[in-house]
Order: structure tokens, then C-alpha cells, then sequence
């Protein structure tokens, strides 16, 4: 039997010790109180306008907008196991933004001869334009999502490894936050019985973190959020932090670059802007460098940027850092770059570029994970178990066409964790997304964003898969 | 101090809204006056008139061909091909609102986005069937809500004048075209005291319906304390400034905001609004009908589309 790790439950008959108030305050609850609740969940996030855009969705009606499923099982992390995750989370994101800033100035890392050249150079995600650029602090991903999963081991124990990084425009946080105030508003007798560490001071260490980069002449900074529109998938996350933030949401269109300087059109004419927390894409964000066509950045903006008279958060040509092919270097940039030995572990990866992994591999494709290198939101990857023989015939031969392109990693036995489902409660692979903010200080709130597979057996968490998402609690000591 | 486009996503929202409302209303009107005893011809007539008040008696003609009453309340009412349906207003202003929904307060924006969504379900086509006057009844409500709960919860910032922009010039806007229309079915050209008086009873329910339309009939009562006179229905809804949907109030509110956002290039805006404003606080309504009521009306529907063309210009449009 294949071993499995639940998040409640240590056995049939044991639950483990920092669930053990909660599952006591769950058998006491009527069915029918919990699916009244599950109700009232959907109706507000539906009014409140919590819903997401899915690609691919002709639909032009209703249909394109979405609500993720929230499910009222929250899952809970004891607080030893947050304080060691917290400490991996820092170094591994610490190494990380020293790894880019190398990558665009001296390539010590590439000179040391542990990251291949081609690696890094002829990745797609390199941006030449960034060379000998200097960014505030020298920290290029300022909010970063470090996605990270616990894997049962064969004793029945369970380990948390990062599964992937997110350096460029990390999205969810905006769920985590109104998952915690849709649980406080539903179970409010739930926060008496349990001491949950607070998250809603989010929107604060962002604004904190953001205007800690603002150009150094600037004493009031004005940060923006700049986002795709509101059609873009994350637009209501992007709205949503501008508010808390308090801080304009602009698009392409209400930017114009004079004189070396970014400015926003207003009411009032012309007002200059210092911090963009952008939330469009690197090819996107200035039509004059890279995308001609593009109408959802700026022209001029990369300029400006390079003056150091604007700040972006996440800086340009983060993607070199978080790209799957870079991954299974993590680890050694940690040792590299902290001297340090990593906390948190990475998944063993193969490399389809390397010719012995490849042909590995291509023997074991049924048993393992196999992604596209810039592949996301789950689209593009084949999980092997899970697939069916033409599946896999038909992957074979991308995999053989196009090596790079891929990398693999064993089918990992995720946790799980109790779930509402239409046959009642059941257990679902779960993942976990912590936010690492870094301005002159690096930051966190406590826990992240937990997704949730809703389908029996699938590993697949994102929301546009049809994943779902739940409350997450660090308990306090 | 605010994005151009925010303000313009909020003049918008608040202008739809308020659409949707005043188009309830007429339709609303309209289907009371046409459950009384009348001519086939006369039914018709209503109808025809409320579609050229929104200038869709051809649209309508193309897609549905001869009036017939259902007809026109799906069309107007749910269809959304029809840019200036009940449906389509809705939609536009949630959209306005989704746009800009962190300048808005969360009441607002709830409000609005919880409106468009129970609309499908309140405006089914069985319930228009069975009882329309119950789904204009609801948008009216819906509409006040909004206003309610922009007045109550809103900082009175920019954003604010934009909102009161929007609603009141949209209203000046609607107000003039229902007496522009229901004054011309009555008598061509409008100049004063009836030529042809068919009954006074006919007189009668033609002019409090309008009053009815803008919820008026029992201000008029308290206003005039007089039978119902086309002349006094005129001056009540042009001219009355404490008539809270005549054109004098519409284009007070209007100035009175526009005042509060003014800019460096609105000078020639806020002047034309300031001209627009005294003509009305200063004039007579036995001078408008001797110069023609329609054709006073369509100068001022092309000054209030020109006032609306400034704003844009000075405010809402990119500024290099």
C-alpha cells in the first residue's frame, strides 16, 4: 500500500494532537449546521464579488466568473512546525533574490561552477536589459509565494518539501486573508476555543515592504498597484490589496513617462508615481523593450526604471530564479550564498535536458510527475499514475521532441486533509502557499494559503483545475 | 485628487444605475395606463412613445417588429441586446462599479454587485408576465438603495461628486425626454393651453401619469392644491427647484458638485452649467411655452450632452 500522511487524522482510531480541540467541536455540530454554513459561504463570497476569471472560457456571460470553493475544514499546523518552516522560508528566499542579484552582476554563482551557464543565460527568463542594473536593497522578489507540500514517507512520518517557487507575480494572498474572515465571521466560537495566529495585518507589511524601496530623494512615496484590467484572472485580488493598502489601482492606460519620471493621470493633472507593485507580466510591462503590442504596461517605464527614479516590486527578470529548471539548484545557492545548510528540502528532480535522467525518465513515465519548465497554474504537465496509456504515448513523444522542456519528479503522496465533499467528509490532497515578503526586512504572516483537490485522488490543486481552497491556522504555543 | 479613470468608471456607474431606474419608471407608467379602457390605437400609441423616448423605436422595429406590449417589456426590460434595457443599465453599472471597486465603500459595492446579480431572477420572464409592475417596483427600490448607501457611506471626496455628477445629469437627461415625449403625443407642437380637448378625463390620466412616472402626483397636489393643468405639470417638473427630479434640481446638483471637483481647464464647464442653472432658476415656464416646449426641451437635451461631453473632456479623459 501506497503511504499516506493525514493532516487531522494520525490513524482510524487517533487524531493527532493539535486537531484534537477542533475534532472534538466538530462531532458536535449537526450536519445540517455545517451545510447551512457551506451556504452562507457561497452567497457572500458571491456578493461580495470573490470570484476569479478562468482562461480559455469563451463564455462571455456569468460563466467566466467563478467562485473557488472554500471549504470549511481548516487546516491546522502546529506552531513548531511554523517556526522551523518560517526560518526555511527565510533563508531559501534570502539565497534566492542573492542568486538573481548575482545572476545580473557578477555570475559568481555560474564562475564557482555550480549553476550551468546555459542555464541561466539562454533562459528565456534571463533579461539582458537587467545586467548591472541596481535595484533598491539589492532585492529583486519582494513578495515571493514558495509553494510547499508534506509528502508521506514509508514509516507513516510526513515531510514538508518546497515544491516550487513563485518570484514573479505570486497570486492567492487575497484568499487567504478573506478565507480567515469568512471562517471568523461563520465559527466564531472556533477562535475562542483556539488560539489561531492572526494574518489580517497582511495589507500592512506589503505597504511597509513596498514603500521601503521607494527611490531615496522621496520622503511620502506613492505606490500604485498596476494591474491587467479587470478581465485579467487575479483582478479581484489586485483591487482587493490596493484597497487594504489604501493605494490607487491603476492600469497601462493611466501611466505616461515624462522626463524620467512615471506619472499617473488624474483629476488633477499629472502625479508622480515612485513604487509600482506591478501585477502584470515582465513581457508586458514596456512596449518600447519588450512586447511592441503590448497595452497593459507603460512606454518608457524600463527606462525610468533603470534611472532608479521608479521602483517595481517584483523587479524585472525575477523569472530567471523560478523557473523549474533552476530549481534543483536551490539547495547548493543556499550553501553558495548563506553558507548554510537548507531547512526546508526540495523534491529529488530529473532533469530531461541531461541525457541519463531523460532516458529514466522515459522508462518510469508512469510513475512520475513530469512539467513543462515554464509551465503554471497546472496546465501542461502529466501526472503519470494518474493518466491513461494514450496520456502517456502522447506525452512521450512531446517529452522526446522537446527534452528541455521538462523536468520530473516522483509522484510524491501528498497530504491530505478532511474535506467537504457531496458524499460528506472525506480526505483531499492539500498544498500549502506561505508569502515571503522582503524590503529592508524579510516579513511573513503566519501560514499561507492552503488549496485543497477536490476531486477523489487528484493532485492537481489549482483553482483554475478546480481545486479549492481552506482556512489556514498556525496555532500558538 | 484621482486616476481620470476612476472617475470616469464612477460618473458611469451612476449614471446606468440611474437609467435603470427612470426606465422603470416610464415603463411602469406606461403598463398602469395601459390597463385602463382605451383605444387599441391609443395602447399603441403609449408604447410607441416610450420607445422613442430612449430613440429605440427603430432597433426595436428591426429586431421585433409590430408593438406589442410583452414584446416591449422583454425587450426593454431583459434583453440585452438592447444597450438601454433595465438588464443591460444593470450589468453596465456593476461592471462601472467592478472596475473600481476599491475606491468604492464595501456597501456600495455590494450593493451594486448584489443587484445585478438577483436581477436575472426577479425579472424572469414570469414574473414580468404575471406582475411587471412588482420587477419595476424592485428596480426603483434597487436604485434608491444605491443612492442611499452612497450618500450614507461614502467619503465625500472627488469620487462622491462624480457619483452625484453622473446620477443627476443622467436625470436631467430622462426627465427632459419623458416630457418631451408625453407633451408632443398630447399635441404636436406644445405651446400652451390645449387646442383640442378631447375629455378632460383623457386629460387627466395623460398628465398624472407623467407626474406618476417621477413620482410626483402627490407632490403636485401639495404644490399647486388645483386640478391637474399641463402648464403647472411643465413648470412643476422643469422648473421647481425642491422638485427632486425636475431639471432645476437636476442642474443645481449638478453645478453644485461640479463646483466642489473644479480644475484648472473646467472654467468653460462650470460656466456653462452656471448659465444653464440661472436660465432655469430665472425663468418662466409661460416663456418656454410660448417660444415651444419641444423645441426648448431638445436645446436643453443638447446642452445637458454637451455639459456631459465637458466633464469628460476636462476630467475623465487622459491629460498629457
Amino acid at each position: 500500500m501506497r503511504p499516506s500522511f493525514d493532516e487531522m487524522n494520525a490513524s482510524r482510531t487517533t487524531v493527532r494532537e493539535h486537531y484534537r480541540t477542533y475534532e472534538r467541536w466538530l462531532a458536535r455540530q449537526p450536519a445540517e449546521l455545517m451545510s447551512a454554513r457551506r451556504e452562507e459561504a457561497e452567497v457572500i463570497f458571491r456578493r461580495v464579488g470573490i470570484t476569479f476569471a478562468v482562461y480559455g472560457d469563451k463564455d462571455a456571460g456569468e460563466g467566466t466568473e467563478r467562485l473557488i470553493p472554500f471549504d470549511l475544514i481548516p487546516r491546522v499546523i502546529p506552531a513548531h512546525e511554523w517556526r522551523d518552516m518560517e526560518r526555511g522560508l527565510r533563508q531559501r528566499v534570502m539565497a534566492l533574490n542573492r542568486f538573481i542579484h548575482d545572476v545580473y552582476h557578477g555570475q559568481e554563482i555560474i564562475k564557482a561552477g555550480i549553476v550551468p551557464a546555459e542555464q541561466v543565460l539562454r533562459n528565456a527568463q534571463f533579461r539582458p536589459e537587467m545586467i548591472n542594473v541596481d535595484v533598491p536593497g539589492g532585492v529583486y522578489s519582494l513578495i515571493a509565494g514558495i509553494d510547499i507540500v508534506r509528502a508521506a514517507n514509508a514509516d507513516g512520518s510526513g515531510t514538508y518539501y518546497v515544491l516550487e517557487d513563485n518570484l514573479r507575480v505570486p497570486s492567492g494572498v487575497s484568499y487567504m486573508l478573506e478565507n480567515r474572515k469568512m471562517m471568523m465571521r461563520l465559527f466564531p466560537d472556533l477562535f475562542s476555543e483556539h488560539r489561531v495566529a492572526p494574518v489580517e495585518h497582511y495589507p500592512d507589511l506589503l505597504l511597509d515592504t513596498l514603500r521601503s524601496v521607494a527611490p531615496g530623494s522621496v520622503n511620502e512615496p506613492t505606490v500604485v498597484v498596476l494591474t491587467p484590467g479587470m478581465h485579467n484572472s487575479a483582478y479581484f485580488e489586485h483591487a482587493f490589496l490596493a484597497q487594504q493598502m489604501g493605494v490607487e489601482l491603476v492600469e497601462g492606460q493611466d501611466l505616461f513617462v515624462r522626463d524620467n519620471f512615471v506619472y499617473m493621470r488624474t483629476t488633477r493633472g499629472a502625479k508622480r508615481v515612485d513604487v509600482i507593485y506591478r501585477r502584470v507580466d515582465d513581457d508586458f510591462l514596456d512596449p518600447l523593450v519588450f512586447r511592441p503590442n503590448s497595452t497593459l504596461g507603460c512606454a518608457g517605464l524600463l527606462s525610468v526604471y533603470r534611472s532608479g527614479n521608479v521602483a517595481l516590486a517584483n523587479a524585472i527578470g525575477t523569472g530567471v530564479a523560478d523557473d523549474k529548471s533552476i530549481y534543483p539548484y536551490v539547495p547548493k545557492m543556499i550553501e553558495f550564498y548563506l553558507g548554510e545548510k537548507p531547512v526546508l528540502q526540495n523534491v529529488p528532480t530529473h532533469l530531461c535536458r541531461v541525457d541519463e535522467d531523460l532516458k529514466y525518465v522515459l522508462d518510469h513515465l508512469d510513475e512520475l510527475v513530469v512539467k513543462e519548465v515554464h509551465g503554471a497554474g497546472g496546465y501542461g504537465m502529466l501526472v503519470g499514475p494518474a493518466a491513461s496509456k494514450d496520456e502517456i504515448a502522447r506525452f512521450r513523444s512531446q517529452l522526446i521532441a522537446n527534452p528541455t522542456n521538462y523536468i520530473a519528479q516522483p509522484t510524491l503522496a501528498l497530504s491530505t486533509c478532511p474535506t467537504f465533499v457531496e458524499a460528506g467528509i472525506a480526505p483531499r490532497h492539500i498544498d500549502l502557499r506561505p508569502f515571503v515578503l522582503s524590503g529592508k526586512t524579510v516579513q511573513m504572516v503566519p501560514g499561507g494559503l492552503t488549496r485543497v483537490a477536490l476531486k477523489a485522488g487528484s493532485l492537481v490543486v489549482n483553482s483554475s483545475q478546480g481545486g479549492g481552497t481552506k482556512d489556514t491556522w498556525v496555532l500558538e504555543d | 485628487m484621482m486616476l481620470s479613470r476612476t472617475a470616469d468608471h464612477l460618473f458611469w456607474m451612476a449614471r446606468y444605475m440611474e437609467r435603470a431606474e427612470n426606465t422603470a419608471r416610464m415603463l411602469d407608467v406606461n403598463y398602469q395606463t395601459s390597463l385602463l379602457p382605451q383605444s387599441a390605437e391609443a395602447a399603441e400609441q403609449g408604447w410607441r412613445g416610450l420607445l422613442s423616448i430612449s430613440e429605440l423605436r427603430f432597433d426595436y422595429a428591426k429586431r421585433y417588429g409590430a408593438i406589442d406590449p410583452r414584446a416591449v417589456l422583454d425587450y426593454m426590460v431583459r434583453d440585452e441586446r438592447n444597450p438601454s434595457s433595465i438588464a443591460s443599465c444593470l450589468r453596465a453599472a456593476r461592471e462601472n462599479a467592478r472596475a473600481v471597486r476599491g475606491t468604492l465603500t464595501t456597501e456600495v459595492w455590494e450593493t451594486t454587485n448584489q443587484t445585478w446579480l438577483e436581477f436575472s431572477r426577479v425579472s424572469s420572464s414570469s414574473t414580468l408576465r404575471r406582475d411587471p409592475s412588482a420587477v419595476f417596483e424592485w428596480v426603483k427600490f434597487r436604485s434608491h438603495l444605491s443612492r442611499g448607501v452612497s450618500v450614507g457611506t461614502m467619503l465625500q471626496d472627488e469620487a462622491f461628486h462624480f457619483v452625484r455628477i453622473g446620477s443627476f445629469l443622467e436625470r436631467a437627461d430622462n426627465t427632459a425626454r419623458l416630457l418631451d415625449v408625453k407633451f408632443h403625443s398630447a399635441d404636436g407642437e406644445y405651446h400652451g393651453a390645449l387646442q383640442r380637448r378631447d375629455s378632460l378625463e383623457q386629460d387627466f390620466y395623460h398628465w398624472s401619469s407623467i407626474l406618476r412616472t417621477v413620482s410626483a402626483f402627490e407632490v403636485y397636489r401639495k404644490v399647486y392644491r388645483n386640478v391637474i393643468q399641463p402648464e403647472k405639470v411643465a413648470e412643476l417638473l422643469m422648473l421647481r427647484p425642491d422638485m427632486p427630479r425636475s431639471l432645476a434640481a437636476c442642474v443645481n446638483e449638478v453645478l453644485l458638485n461640479l463646483r466642489m471637483v473644479a480644475n484648472e481647464q473646467s472654467g468653460d464647464t462650470l460656466r456653462r452649467a452656471g448659465r444653464l442653472q440661472s436660465e432655469l432658476q430665472y425663468g418662466r415656464i409661460d416663456e418656454i411655452l410660448a417660444t415651444g416646449l419641444h423645441a426648448y426641451l431638445t436645446q436643453f437635451l443638447d446642452r445637458i450632452g454637451d455639459l456631459g461631453a465637458g466633464i469628460s473632456r476636462d476630467f475623465l479623459v487622459a491629460v498629457h
